[in-house]
């Protein structure tokens, strides 16, 4: 009985092992690439992608969207298991570098002539960390002020004088503000929580840094605690609960009932991506008659040097630690590099390119009417990318909850970032000492943003 | 003997799917975890053994006590009401009514919706401007402002002495508001905890069906003796359903217990990063956090021993406590 049951067993084993064999394919060497992008984002990547497969017939690349790219990635890579080529975010190339676990591409950039000097200088550094290149850009972006001009008209504003001083910018705010006969907010000049997702940033626009570019967080410096005491005064003048309810009626991002797009909030700060969603959520902002239009972002009126303030982030493709097909990885990725193959996928996904050279045929036909400003931008002195430290997915955690506490007046925003500093500061200093145990600390650059 | 012995054999060959499943992968990542939770360990290399660093760094750690104390606060209040409530639907739905089924069923539905969609449902009924919870809010707290309007204005004036001295200790002191307003249940610290607990009951439906199964199951001759004696149904429920129904209680308690401190999926999708200023930050949360966004799986699975040893102690007082007061039939 037993005999015959473990035969079986065997049996069964035997025929899924030559069931599910793999046969390596005569032809092309396949590599597996995983992106995030879904819907015409994705679309685009899928056409670079054939673009590349149809381009010679060595390599063939497979796309697979996947959700959560950043954490099923890590753990592919624990399992040894990963893709090939990978689409991570701009931000994750510090984390993944400290512990080995995307490969540098030193190499292979030199073998394809791949240098910094071809990319607008921001964009480069994204990816190149401890002095080796660890990723490349697929589709970077930038920022600019958005603004309604129908809602500037109907306040007595000028729509085509949009702020250009952060003095400016408030007092221009409080003429856009209109409440409901029972005092509730009914429209809104300008949040600096709408949208949330700079919500650390705004240090950086009053000429402050998170990091010193060595051992020292700096999150409590003075040009910080005044950006978050600048992003206070905005619950101290309209009321933090007013604002709480005002803001509680907001639908999501992608959708007409956007802040934004439905002209509640008549001012905000806002990526080279918008122009597609005033398009698709809210056409009439577009036609007839273009109702927004896009400005460099304020200043502090004693700052003239941070005119043209910027947040720039790029999705990255990197190579994963125990990818099966570097090398092959590498040709897609240098492909994506090119200025063709760049300004495909950056046209399909309606951004701005990374590139120095840009094609006048580019900037003509993409569709964002101020594709040329979002281009421009990056390449000035005032470009806000985040602290390339390993923690930071943590420490930037920290500032958005400090952020918080400040908008809802439980701190101050000198205690506020006191406390991100006494927290953050301490763990920060281990984490090197952690690196340096393991001999990684060597040869960081120096004055780092 | 050697029939004895392969029938043992047999059982365990049988056996051995659940058997080899349960050490490769309940067994060995427990101990795994065990052993990761005294390492740096990143996913990514392999673990550096650092004793009891992680323990010693999370009794330090302000941010791990918040969550420890949010999740302290939701399974305090959403536990009791949990059980009560439940406990209070079920004796409604074991009544003799025309159409029960209906009714069971009605209550039972909200457990069948998944976790996703009834964070994204609720996130509507509580919206603070457009929530169906505040609209029905609104004109009840529009109807009762008249009437509140002066006693809360005396209390406030009551209170104005009490505010003098706690400004001279640096407190803002105790403001009540002149008129009542329905909160902004997503955005105000206050009121966030709240809303997941009110939502914690709606879904309680698996909770009620074990207690039914339970009223079902009380022999009917005690309360043919209890109507003989004249008991009303007050008394009949405090002296034959609830201590018959006792360890059906226990039992619910906890699993309650174990829920409610590792609620998870709800509050993380309603309230990303624990917003408003971390007041639903909850202990699994951070633990997911820490593990999958700081990659620090150490101190993660040091997270995760503790809040089982944390359960574990309380469920050995659950049981301790309720030794007297569960009756087990069949005892």
């Amino acid at each position: 009985m037993i005999p015959l049951f473990a035969a079986g067993v065997l049996a069964t084993v035997a025929a899924s092992e030559v069931i599910t064999a793999h046969k390596v394919p005569p032809g092309p060497v396949h590599i597996t690439y995983w992106e995030k992008w879904t819907e015409f984002e994705g679309e685009a990547m899928r056409q670079t992608v054939e673009a590349f497969n149809e381009s010679q017939s060595r390599v063939h690349v497979d796309l697979l969207t996947v959700s959560s790219i950043e954490k099923k990635t890590l753990l592919a890579i624990a399992g040894d298991d990963p893709p090939d080529v990978a689409g991570l975010f701009g931000p994750n190339v510090a984390q993944y570098a400290d512990d080995h676990a995307i490969v540098p591409m030193d190499q292979f950039c030199r073998e394809k002539g791949i240098r910094a000097d071809q990319y607008i200088p921001a964009y480069w550094k994204i990816g190149f960390y401890n002095s080796h290149v660890y990723a490349l850009p697929s589709v970077p972006a930038s920022t600019a002020l958005h603004y309604n001009k129908a809602m500037f008209r109907a306040s007595g504003l000028d729509p085509d004088r949009p702020p250009q001083t952060i003095e400016e910018l408030n007092d221009t705010a409080a003429k856009l503000v209109t409440r409901t006969p029972s005092g509730q907010i009914d429209k809104f000049g300008f949040m600096p929580n709408e949208p949330d997702w700079w919500r650390w940033a705004w240090g950086y626009v009053f000429g402050g840094k998170l990091w010193d570019g060595g051992e020292n967080i700096t999150a409590n410096s003075p040009e910080n605690v005044r950006a978050f005491d600048w992003v206070q005064s905005w619950s101290r003048k309209y009321g933090a609960a007013d604002l709480q309810t005002f803001r509680s009626g907001f639908g999501n991002f992608s959708s007409p009932q956007n802040a934004f797009l439905s002209g509640k909030v008549a001012m905000e700060i806002q990526g080279v991506w918008m122009y597609n969603f005033i398009d698709k959520y809210s056409p009439q902002m577009e036609k007839p008659v273009r109702e927004w239009a896009a400005a460099p972002f304020p200043y502090p009126t004693d700052r003239p040097d941070l005119k043209g303030v910027t947040f720039a982030d790029e999705d990255v493709l990197v190579i994963p630690r125990g990818a099966r097909h570097p090398a092959e990885a590498f040709e897609f990725i240098a492909f994506v590099q090119s200025q063709k193959g760049m300004e495909m996928l950056c046209m399909g996904q309606r951004k701005n390119s990374p590139l120095v050279k840009v094609s006048e045929e580019f900037l003509k036909n993409h569709p964002n009417p101020f594709v040329r400003l979002f281009s421009e931008q990056p390449r000035g002195k005032n470009v806000i990318t985040a602290p390339q430290i390993g923690i930071w997915p943590e420490y930037q955690s920290e500032m958005n909850n400090a952020f918080d506490e400040v908008v809802l007046m439980h701190k101050t925003a000198k205690q506020a970032l006191d406390y991100v500093q006494a927290r953050m500061q301490p763990k920060f200093k281990e984490y090197r000492e952690r690196l340096r145990l393991r001999g990684e600390l060597n040869d960081r650059p120096a004055g780092a943003p | 003997m050697n029939s004895t012995r392969r029938e043992a054999m047999t059982g365990y060959l049988f056996a051995s799917p659940w058997l080899i499943g349960f050490c490769v992968f309940l067994g060995y990542p427990l101990l795994a975890s065990l052993y990761y939770s005294l390492c740096d360990y990143s996913v990514l290399h392999s673990p550096i053994w650092i004793g009891a660093t992680n323990y010693v760094d999370l009794f330090n750690d302000e941010l791990f006590r918040t969550a420890l104390v949010n999740t302290g606060f939701y399974a305090m209040w959403a536990l009791p009401l949990g059980l009560i409530v439940t406990l209070a639907l079920a004796l409604l739905l074991n009544t003799n009514v025309r159409g029960m089924t209906v009714y069971r069923t009605l209550f039972y539905i909200p457990s069948l919706v998944p976790a996703v969609s009834l964070a994204i449902l609720w996130l509507w009924v509580f919206n603070g401007q457009h929530g169906v919870l505040n609209s029905i809010l609104r004109p009840i707290c529009e109807h009762i402002n008249p009437i509140v309007k002066y006693p809360l204005k005396f209390a406030n004036l009551l209170l104005t002495p009490v505010n003098g001295l706690l400004h001279l200790l640096h407190s803002d002191g105790v403001h009540l508001p002149t008129q009542l307003t329905p909160p902004n249940w997503l955005t105000d610290t206050t009121w966030a905890k709240p809303a997941l607990i009110v939502m914690s009951i709606w879904a309680a439906g698996n909770t009620v069906v074990i207690y039914l199964a339970g009223l079902q199951d009380v022999p009917l001759q005690l309360y043919e003796a209890a109507n003989l004696d004249g008991a009303g149904w007050w008394s009949k429920t405090r002296n034959v359903t609830l201590p018959m129904l006792s360890p059906v209680i226990l039992f619910n308690l906890i699993m309650g217990i174990i829920g409610t401190l590792q609620v998870f999926t709800v509050p993380y999708i309603m309230f990303p990063d624990g917003t408003p200023a971390r007041s639903t930050y909850f202990y699994t949360m951070y633990l997911y956090d820490k593990a999958f966004r700081d990659l620090q799986m150490g101190y993660a699975c040091a997270m995760g021993w503790i809040m089982f040893a944390i359960i574990l102690l309380l469920t050995r007082l659950a049981i301790k406590l309720s030794e007297r007061h569960v009756h087990y039939e069949g005892s």
